[in-house]
């Protein structure tokens, strides 16, 4: 994986003045010499700090750092400097007490759905005002171009599903570029929508030859969906058809017939309901209770060359997301962000979805109240079971280092850090076994979870 | 029927059409039953209350182009902004696109027009190029260029550059070959040539392509914008199928229509005046 602008600054062979994909000839044959091996996100965080420091201490003349660093060996210049500047504690540092934001305008996108509740909110309710940012969030068409865009550097961090970044670290369905998930935005709140004509076929053995719609393809909605009909005993690549709609498409194609049912985030399930054109077969709540879903992501470049930035984002993003999992606050968000310029939507469905109270199609009022919540802790045992199932359902093959990738992509450490800043209870360990439909699924044991299944890709 | 003139007639007959055919629409769209009374809490989350979601009558669609029309520059964040905005954002892309077309496509088409080995040379290219849905190139302008305004305006690029090039192309060779003699007899320069007596007799050619070109590209930008988001009257269609808001939806539907034949317009405004007698 490429570790950009990262070269270790207590080695006389590397440049700091040039990042490591820069394509000048000399840096191309270094890197070839010098493979760095894998570096967790927090190592990288770390070199970042000391390259800063180094880079300070020699005043950006490189070839004088180089040349005492050839002369003094790299280790004795690391204790010489730990001995007047305290290394370690700038590190830990990093996220406690944060400077002014290098940059304070940023474009952060988001897909109109509930899941994206936090990040939008905490524009109208003032969240990044609060913590030094000037953050606009603007409206994507689908995951595809959020993804695009995010990639391209025109939004600084986005909204995305919680496979996306462990895909797109990966470089499946992406090109590979390292990314960062510091914290998850909701978790439940999704459910299986069925056309109102098949009101008779609760059954999903009977659902042979439907279509189906998921918003992605590496979205948690594709693998719950696909878990979900697996162990009804349909094969989700034969026995039904899935196809990747964008979610405010969902309800005009539930209309069309195009589709017989979907797995989609809300609103776009209850629009359904309020449109009288199908019924909440059920919540994803029921196939594995709190799930992750949606999440805020960023490139790893946006966290290593804008810490201070990353640190305030951070911040106000987990500090919205713990406001809105408190259930008193869900009334006043789904005014804050049904109008236009957010979610573009009714009040009322926006407020069945974030309370809990609503009407599923069927003639009942339900009261759930979570059924959809908000928790930022990016359980990396929860990064593992999606690799599972893309193993499962072939979106990656050969050896995959499950825990590897997890604990790359999903920060944990810094989402824990912020939180317990915050004043918010943080868990303090990163796996935990999670349950899906009664059957366990333990993080230590990835690869022998892929094959308990009897229903998978070849 | 004497006493009107053709043209009077004509528009006479317009009118009658649109009156019937909004009448026919008006009492075609049947009233919603709205419960009335003491609604049950589950009639009220399902909005039972209010209208559902429909095709509406024109009176409506009436009321909210008074209302979009009379505030079209309102502002309230990147993602809501006036109608008046988001139609100046299109037209600037479209612009962007077709003039950066028309300087490539112009010059290129004289060459081609030209030099019968330039065109047996190019052509093979034009032929494969030119019937590639532009929208096909969305994926792949986005991953290369980085940037989505940028590529929407490369997709308005590429779609409009074709029937200037060949039109261009086909006018250029179409010039009587008795005036390009006359002007080798005058022993004027091959640049001059070009300029003062090919251009003249083939620039009614050449406008009728880029009147094509603009009316492509004008279609073209609605369908970029809905898959970019962002800006622009596309997206402004989108964002209210969002919302299954069919009288916004119709609204603006009504206003690309509108934009599209100005545009035409000015094009044909344009083709008058270059256009000579023999």
């Amino acid at each position: 994986m490429t570790t950009k602008s990262l070269g270790n600054p207590f080695s006389k062979d590397t440049d700091l003045r040039h990042g490591q994909s820069c394509p000048c000839e000399p840096c191309k044959n270094a890197r070839i010499e010098a493979q760095t091996p894998l570096m967790s996100s927090e190592e990288m965080l770390e070199q970042a700090v000391e390259s800063a420091i180094v880079r300070s201490v020699f005043g950006h003349s490189d070839i004088g750092r180089r040349s005492f660093m050839g002369m003094v060996g790299g280790t004795t210049a690391a204790a010489a400097l730990a001995s007047v500047f305290p290394l370690n504690e700038a590190k830990a540092n990093i996220l406690e007490n944060l400077g002014p934001p290098e940059k304070t305008d940023l474009n952060i996108g988001f897909v109109p759905i509930t899941c994206a509740t936090p990040i939008i909110m905490a524009q109208p309710l003032g969240f990044y005002e609060r913590y030094g940012l000037n953050a606009q969030v603007i409206k994507t068409a689908g995951w595809a171009v959020a993804r695009d865009k995010s990639l391209s550097g025109e939004y600084d961090a986005s909204h995305m599903l919680t496979p996306m970044p462990l895909a797109m670290t990966l470089g499946a369905g992406s090109v590979a570029e390292p990314y960062i998930m510091p914290a998850v935005e909701n978790i439940n709140g999704q459910a299986i929508v069925l056309a109102n004509e098949h009101l008779d076929k609760r059954d999903p053995s009977q659902w042979k030859g439907f279509t189906f719609g998921v918003p992605f393809e590496y979205s948690m909605h594709n693998f719950l969906l696909r878990y979900y009909v697996a162990e009804f005993g349909l094969d989700p690549d034969v026995d039904i058809q899935i196809r990747v709609v964008p979610p405010p498409e969902m309800v005009a194609n539930l209309r069309a017939g195009n589709l017989d049912g979907y797995l989609s985030p809300d609103p776009f399930n209850q629009r359904a309901v309020y449109e009288g054109i199908g019924f909440i077969h059920i919540l994803t709540k029921e196939i594995w209770e709190g799930h992750p879903c949606c999440a805020f992501a960023a490139p790893l470049s946006f966290a290593t060359e804008l810490p201070n930035t990353y640190g305030a984002l951070l911040k106000s993003i987990i500090d919205a997301t713990q406001y809105a999992s408190n259930p008193d606050n869900r009334i006043e968000i789904s005014e804050a962000i049904a109008p236009t310029n957010y979610l573009n939507q009714p009040v009322t469905v926006i407020q069945q979805v974030l309370t809990g109270t609503y009407a599923d199609g069927l003639g009942e009022v339900q009261r759930v109240p979570d059924r959809i919540d908000f928790d930022p802790f990016p359980w990396q045992s929860m990064g593992v079971w999606i690799l599972t199932q893309m193993k499962r359902w072939g979106y990656i093959e050969g050896d995959v280092d499950y825990k590897g990738v997890a604990e790359q992509v999903y920060l944990a450490s810094d989402a824990r850090k912020v939180m317990t800043d915050l004043g918010y209870d943080a868990p303090a360990e990163n796996y935990k076994s999670h349950m899906i439909m009664g059957k366990s699924f333990d993080p230590d044991q990835p690869e022998a979870y892929v094959d308990s299944f009897e229903i998978k890709a070849d | 029927m004497g006493l009107l003139s053709e043209n009077k007639r004509a528009a006479l007959w317009s009118v009658i059409l649109l009156v019937v055919g909004l009448l026919v629409w008006e009492l075609s769209i049947s009233n919603q039953q709205v419960a009335a009374g003491e609604l049950t809490e589950y009639e009220l989350l399902t909005g039972a209350g209010t209208a559902k979601a429909g095709v509406p009558p024109p009176s409506e669609v009436l009321v909210k182009a008074w209302q979009e029309l009379s505030n079209p520059f309102y502002d309230a964040g990147p993602n809501d902004k006036g109608i008046g905005i988001q139609i100046g954002y299109s037209i600037y892309r479209v612009l962007t696109g077709y003039f950066l077309a028309a300087i490539i496509a112009i010059p290129l088409g004289f060459l081609i027009g030209m030099s019968s080995v330039a065109y047996k040379a190019l052509n093979p290219f034009i032929q494969v190029l030119r019937p590639i849905s532009p929208l096909a190139w969305m994926p792949l302008a986005l991953f290369i260029i980085q940037d989505s305004e940028a590529s929407a305006i490369f997709v308005i690029f590429i779609c409009s550059i074709w029937p200037m090039l060949i039109n261009t192309a086909f006018g250029v060779a179409g010039v009587r070959e008795d005036w390009v003699n006359v002007a080798r007899t005058h022993e004027l320069s091959p640049l001059k040539t070009a300029f003062t007596v090919i251009l003249p007799a083939a620039a009614p050619t050449i406008v009728t392509g880029m009147r094509i070109s603009i009316g492509i590209a004008w279609l073209v930008i609605v369908a970029a914008e809905m898959l970019v988001g962002g800006t622009g009257i596309g997206y402004y269609v989108w964002n209210e199928w969002n919302n299954l808001d069919l009288t916004s939806v119709i609204f603006s539907i009504l206003m690309i229509g509108i934009v599209g034949m100005l545009l035409d317009a000015a094009f044909g405004l344009l083709q008058r005046r270059v256009a000579f007698v023999e």
